[in-house]
């Protein structure tokens, strides 16, 4: 008999692989709102499934968490349990052999710590605090609350105009966000208990680019009553748009010579192209907005003025000026901010990069939106310095991934310490300092600290910092606007705190986040500037939303878009992603599992026709 | 159209009817439970499933629209295996012991479940225990958690028709149950008790408390004297279970059989509508009269579901309610009173008993304003339902039972009054007297008959001597959240509104007999009430010979001093749960 053997796994455990990737997929494709309570116990059960039965706390411990907490879930237990569960998993956490065991009592102790009051309730009335509604998971994850099996329905049945229409009921940026979208709809996609979410971006864009003109939807009638909108971004052109179809008169105050906002004059041309963005503008502009440009709210025209002239005013001015590193050399010429880089490509300023190296600080979507610009201006070396890992970059990991594709580097875990200048005060070199990734820190992210190396230079030419980004609220604390840590403080509503006819939203005051957020704060000041003038205006669409398909098609792969084919980037600033074949879209559409006609959907929170 | 065939044949329907209904349509029965049309089409139970050719898996005919050339199958094999597991599996979490269910004999889970053969179970039941099975036993509603099978119907009735959403699915996976929406109880909710949701429960998971027992007591107590009012609705709807037609179960079959359960006394509840009339038309015209109505118009105050309703909801429209207290209320005033004197007896021997078509009947003759020192004025409330089930009990058939006069004084009445339980019928009653009150002449009693067609809003403007009138008229608690909304947005103005919290009115009330095909019958029902007004010899309130000697002999007249004490009520002297008590304080400063 041979000693050593070729060790296969059997059946049971190949099939039993497969079963933990369906889990898996199937916990991030958990709906919001469920009881946290019951889904401990069964986390809880399934930690002691994984149990071997060696040592006690873990076979015995585990098991007794596990009757207890169904204790509480069948309204037997009384409010004694909920200490008794704590002491429990407390010993168990502190004796378990393995992390089999202390590992699952800590995630009991998370929930019995952190939702102390749903055990109770439990307890006390036999229920759950969170109520139970289990919304259509992507309209609930789209901030702006985008009828997503709606439109994806209607770009089943070929009616691209149609789908357009119904997004813009919800969203005055179908194009824009097809292009540049983060999609939270995805991530919580039911078709990922299948097999992966639905390219719901993707299918917009196909909706968007098959579409054709679009009229604007009837305007209630007029109020006479005047509304000041301060930057002429998404969030503000959001609020401007349904404003006006809401019979007021809207005047949008923008800085720069055009409309857009960081989707102009932040995002580059090969992500989303200008004219893609023109569309929603002209749109939004077709609907009677007045636009005034290149006009500076504080320089050109007071705060007071507009208070006093308009009804109400909405500030949404974003996030434009850059933060300072605070190293050694930082005055040195060519160190530039990333977001004055990208707004001067965005006016026509382009720098030539050709034959250049060039550092980019900060591991951020700007940063990758800046670093792959660099490439296209003919840099020779792009490097990406981030302080932390690649995996804790907050940039879309699919930003990354093309980024390093397309040729640029990514140097992790070094922190910038000082920037080295040549005799012309010109960027010589950027020296870091290595760092090691360490214990994971209340943001539930690993910290990084100084390693023991050595410094680290990197010779450039240029250094771009893409560390963050600021608001200018000078003008506006001026009337009595309040910030805190550089952002205007308002309340749920957009309305500012004191302040009568002001309301605020979008980056300005959520700091830097993603064009859907702007745009459901336009929406959000919209409604309740509506009611602060005294009126209740619905927003709706009439459009007939397809009937569901009968039963669901099988396990199909997703449709993902490919970029074009480039023999070089240099110079190249056109639009990177190819969009969806007919075919394609038409297969994509047919993955949705219509949640808003299928399971809770057909109950309740399937559609919302108007807001 | 859309051809399609359903087991083998072929069938021709109009686009966007469902499989359901189109099975229907060929005579193809296809089992179902949580369907309700247009309330409740969101497929839970699966019951219906059916097989549809080409297609992966089963799908619901419910709520399936039809495709043309569609091929289905209801009872192939898999459609067969799928229907009996989905009631076994529905059955494992229902107390099904069927002999002490009110819904024996009208359940619709025990029919299909009885339907499909099913013998023995292969599940384990799963029921709550303890705590989590606990309801009140002395709120008019009662939730059965083990006996619901959780169809959602009560859920949409509530939300969708009467806009209170009182109901809803809690908790999560098996413990999901139907419950007191946002974590409340029922006694702390701000339930109407229409019992709609107990006439659109399939099962026994909803009912009425259930009096039966404490009428017998009181029908056996030697020592006291039992006198019975028979809400006008209920007349129209009590033979259903007995199979009998509508004219064959008459009010007078009905005294027989109230007479052989023991009651010594049996009369309308009419007659007191009659007596509302005189009491609200009168009322109205004088707050007509005195600018009262100017910005809000009165409002009817009969059905105590629609009182709740109004006090929790618009606490601030209270006022405008009519002070006049229910038929069934007066009814229990007069009698503990001119009725006790008639018979020389002290108030507290009488034990006065009511059938209604109504749960929220029961909580209004428990409230505090609708006693004296001798007690209740109505004791028993029973709902057309309970007074099935003590027929049953003492084996009475009614349709063997002669037809038997009622009791004089109160057992007279007009058509005024036996149209009080259809919606409209208030507000016609009222004007064919204020018609009276202002010119001394009778009109035509068919003079405003456009208020009849409900259970929608409907409105009119009649000109009674010369002064317009304007009228509107609606039932279900979501039609008038409808109308009261625009009466407050300044959007419809009335003098005189006439609210029934029960689509149809008291006919379609929660308290009258479920019907096993999900049948809305308020319409029939009510049509059968106004053709008992057509032949009836007296159509006028004011012509009620026994109203007339009640207050010739007692009374006094309307608004008189003894009227107000005994016929009108303060609707600011209790409080719905959900009205703090200084709100209802300040609303009594607020609106008088």
């Amino acid at each position: 008999m041979s000693r050593l053997s070729i060790e296969n796994p059997g059946q049971a455990q190949q099939v039993l692989s497969g079963l933990y990737v369906d889990m898996e997929r199937r916990i991030s494709a958990s709906q919001p709102g469920l009881c946290p309570v019951d889904m401990s116990l069964n986390f809880l059960r399934l930690c002691h499934a994984q149990t071997c039965g060696k040592c006690v706390p873990c076979r015995v411990g585990l098991s007794q968490l596990a009757v207890l907490i169904e204790s509480v879930l069948d309204r037997t237990a009384g409010l004694e349990t909920i200490d008794l569960i704590e002491r429990t998993a407390q010993t168990i956490a502190d004796s378990a052999d393995c992390a089999i065991g202390y590992e699952a009592a800590h995630m009991v102790l998370k929930g019995v710590r952190g939702f102390r009051e749903d055990y109770e309730e439990h307890i006390k009335t036999g229920r759950c605090i969170c109520g139970l509604s289990h919304p259509v998971p992507c309209v609930s994850a789209c901030p702006a609350h985008v009828d997503v099996p709606g439109y994806v329905a209607l770009i089943h049945d070929g009616r691209y105009d149609d789908a357009a229409r119904l997004i813009r009921k919800d969203n005055p940026f179908p194009s824009a966000c097809a292009y540049v979208c983060e999609h939270p709809c995805e991530g919580q996609c039911r078709r990922r208990m299948v097999d992966d979410a639905v390219n719901i971006c993707g299918l917009k864009r196909y909706a968007v680019d098959h579409a054709g003109e679009i009229e604007v939807p009837q305007k209630a009638e007029s109020t006479g009553r005047r509304v000041a909108v301060i930057g002429g971004g998404p969030g503000g052109l959001t609020a401007a748009y349904y404003l006006t179809l809401m019979g007021h008169q809207v005047t949008v105050y923008e800085q720069r010579p055009k409309l857009g906002g960081m989707l102009r004059y932040g995002i580059p041309d090969y992500r989303l192209p200008q004219d893609v963005l023109d569309r929603d503008i002209g749109h939004i502009l077709s609907a009677g907005v007045e636009a005034r440009l290149g006009i500076s709210v504080g320089q050109d025209v007071s705060m007071e003025e507009l208070q006093r002239g308009y009804d109400a005013v909405y500030i949404a001015i974003g996030a434009h000026t850059d933060k300072k590193l605070g190293l050694e050399g930082e005055d040195a010429r060519n160190v530039i901010s990333a977001v004055e880089f990208l707004r001067g490509i965005g006016e026509g300023r382009v720098p030539d990069f050709t034959g250049k190296r060039v550092c980019i600080i900060g591991g951020g979507n700007v940063s990758m939106d800046a670093t792959r610009t660099a490439l296209r201006l003919g840099a020779e070396e792009v490097t990406c310095v981030y302080r932390r890992r690649v995996e804790d970059m907050t940039a879309l990991a699919e930003e990354i991934e093309e980024a390093m594709a397309e040729g640029c580097q990514i140097l992790p875990l070094q922190a910038p310490a000082r920037i080295e200048a040549d005799g012309e005060g010109k960027v010589a070199a950027l020296w870091t300092r290595p760092q090691l990734i360490g214990r994971y820190g209340r943001d539930g992210r690993p910290k990084p600290g100084d390693a023991q190396e050595r410094e680290f230079r990197i010779p450039c030419d240029y250094v771009i910092v893409a560390i963050g980004q600021a608001i200018e609220a000078k003008p506006f604390e001026a009337v009595g606007v309040t910030t805190d840590r550089g952002a205007i403080q308002a309340d749920l509503t957009s309305s500012v705190p004191g302040l009568n006819n002001v309301f605020a939203g979008g980056d300005a005051v959520s700091g830097p986040a993603t064009v859907i957020r702007a745009v459901a704060a336009g929406k959000v000041a919209a409604d309740n500037i509506d009611a602060y003038l005294g009126f209740d205006h619905k927003i709706s669409c009439d459009v007939e939303i397809p009937p569901a398909h009968m039963t669901n098609t099988p396990p199909c792969g997703r449709v993902n878009l490919k970029n074009r084919h480039l023999s070089s980037y240099s110079g190249d600033f056109s639009l990177l992603k190819e969009g969806m074949t007919a075919e394609e879209a038409c297969q994509e559409s047919s993955r949705c599992l219509r949640c808003d006609h299928f399971g809770y959907g057909s109950f309740k929170g399937g559609r919302k026709k108007e807001w | 159209m859309v051809t399609l065939t359903i087991n083998g044949q072929v069938i021709q329907v109009p686009e966007g009817t469902t499989i359901l209904e189109a099975a229907r349509q060929g005579e193809i029965h296809i089992p179902h439970l949580c369907y309700l049309k247009g309330l409740n089409e969101i497929a839970a139970c699966r019951v219906c499933c059916v097989e549809v050719e080409g297609e992966r898996a089963m799908v619901t005919a419910c709520n399936t629209p039809v495709l043309e050339g569609m091929v289905v199958h209801t009872n192939s094999p898999r459609a067969r295996r799928v229907r009996r597991t989905n009631v076994e599996l529905i059955l494992s979490q229902h107390d099904c012991k069927c002999a002490t269910c009110v819904r024996s004999g009208n359940c619709r889970l025990q029919a299909v479940a009885n339907d499909l053969g099913i013998l023995d179970l292969p599940y384990e039941a799963q029921l709550p225990q303890g705590l989590r099975s606990k309801w009140t036993t002395t709120f008019p509603l009662y939730h059965d958690y083990n006996k619901c099978i959780k169809c959602m119907r009560c859920v949409q009735v509530c939300e969708k028709v009467q806009s209170l959403g009182v109901w809803e699915l809690t908790g999560t996976g098996g413990r999901a149950i139907i419950d007191v929406s946002n974590n409340r109880v029922i006694k702390d909710a701000d339930c109407a008790l229409c019992g709609q949701c107990v006439t659109h429960c399939p099962t026994g998971g909803l009912r009425e408390r259930d009096d039966t027992r404490r009428a017998f007591d009181a029908l056996a107590d030697p020592d006291r004297i039992t006198v019975v009012q028979v809400a006008p609705a209920v007349r129209a709807a009590w033979g259903e279970y007995f199979g009998m037609e509508r004219e064959e179960a008459t009010m007078e079959r009905m005294a027989a059989a109230l007479r052989r359960l023991g009651f010594n006394y049996v009369f309308d509840t009419n007659f007191t509508a009659d007596l509302t009339i005189m009491e609200e038309g009168n009322e109205f015209l004088q707050r007509l009269k005195a600018g009262d109505l100017a910005k809000y118009p009165m409002f009817t105050s009969c059905c105590p579901g629609w009182v709740r309703f109004l006090k929790s909801q618009y606490p601030e429209l209270v006022g405008q309610l009519s002070t006049a207290k229910s038929p069934q209320q007066m009814f229990g005033s007069v009698t503990k009173s001119w009725f006790a004197q008639k018979l020389g007896v002290a108030p507290e021997k009488i034990f006065c008993v009511s059938i209604m078509p109504c749960v929220a009947k029961k909580a209004e003759s428990e409230l505090p304003t609708m006693a004296t020192e001798a007690g209740p004025d109505v004791d028993l409330v029973l709902t057309t339902r309970e007074l099935v089930r003590m027929l049953r009990s003492d084996k009475l058939k009614p349709a063997e039972l002669p037809e038997e006069p009622l009791d004089d004084p109160m057992g007279i009445h007009t058509g005024a009054g036996v149209i009080f339980g259809a919606t409209g019928g208030v507000m016609e009653a009222a004007l064919r007297t204020a018609a009276f009150v202002l010119t001394g002449e009778n009109p035509d009693p068919d003079a405003f008959s456009a208020v009849r067609t409900g259970p929608g809003l409907r409105e009119a403007t009649y000109e009674v001597a010369g002064v317009p009138v304007r009228c509107a008229v609606v039932s279900g608690l979501g039609n008038a959240r409808e109308l009261i909304e625009r009466i407050l947005a300044g959007k419809a103005q009335y003098d005189f509104v006439e609210v029934m919290a029960c689509p149809g009115g008291c006919v379609g009330g929660g308290g009258q007999p479920q019907s096993l095909e999900d049948e809305e019958l308020y319409g029939v029902r009510g049509e059968r009430l106004y053709q008992l007004d057509q032949a009836a010899k007296l159509r006028f309130s004011h012509e009620n010979p026994a109203v007339q000697a009640l207050y010739s002999e007692f009374m006094g007249s309307p608004l008189g001093h003894k009227s107000e004490e005994l016929l009108h009520t303060d609707h600011f002297a209790w409080s719905m749960p959900n009205e703090s008590p200084d709100q209802a304080e300040t609303g009594v400063y607020a609106c008088r």
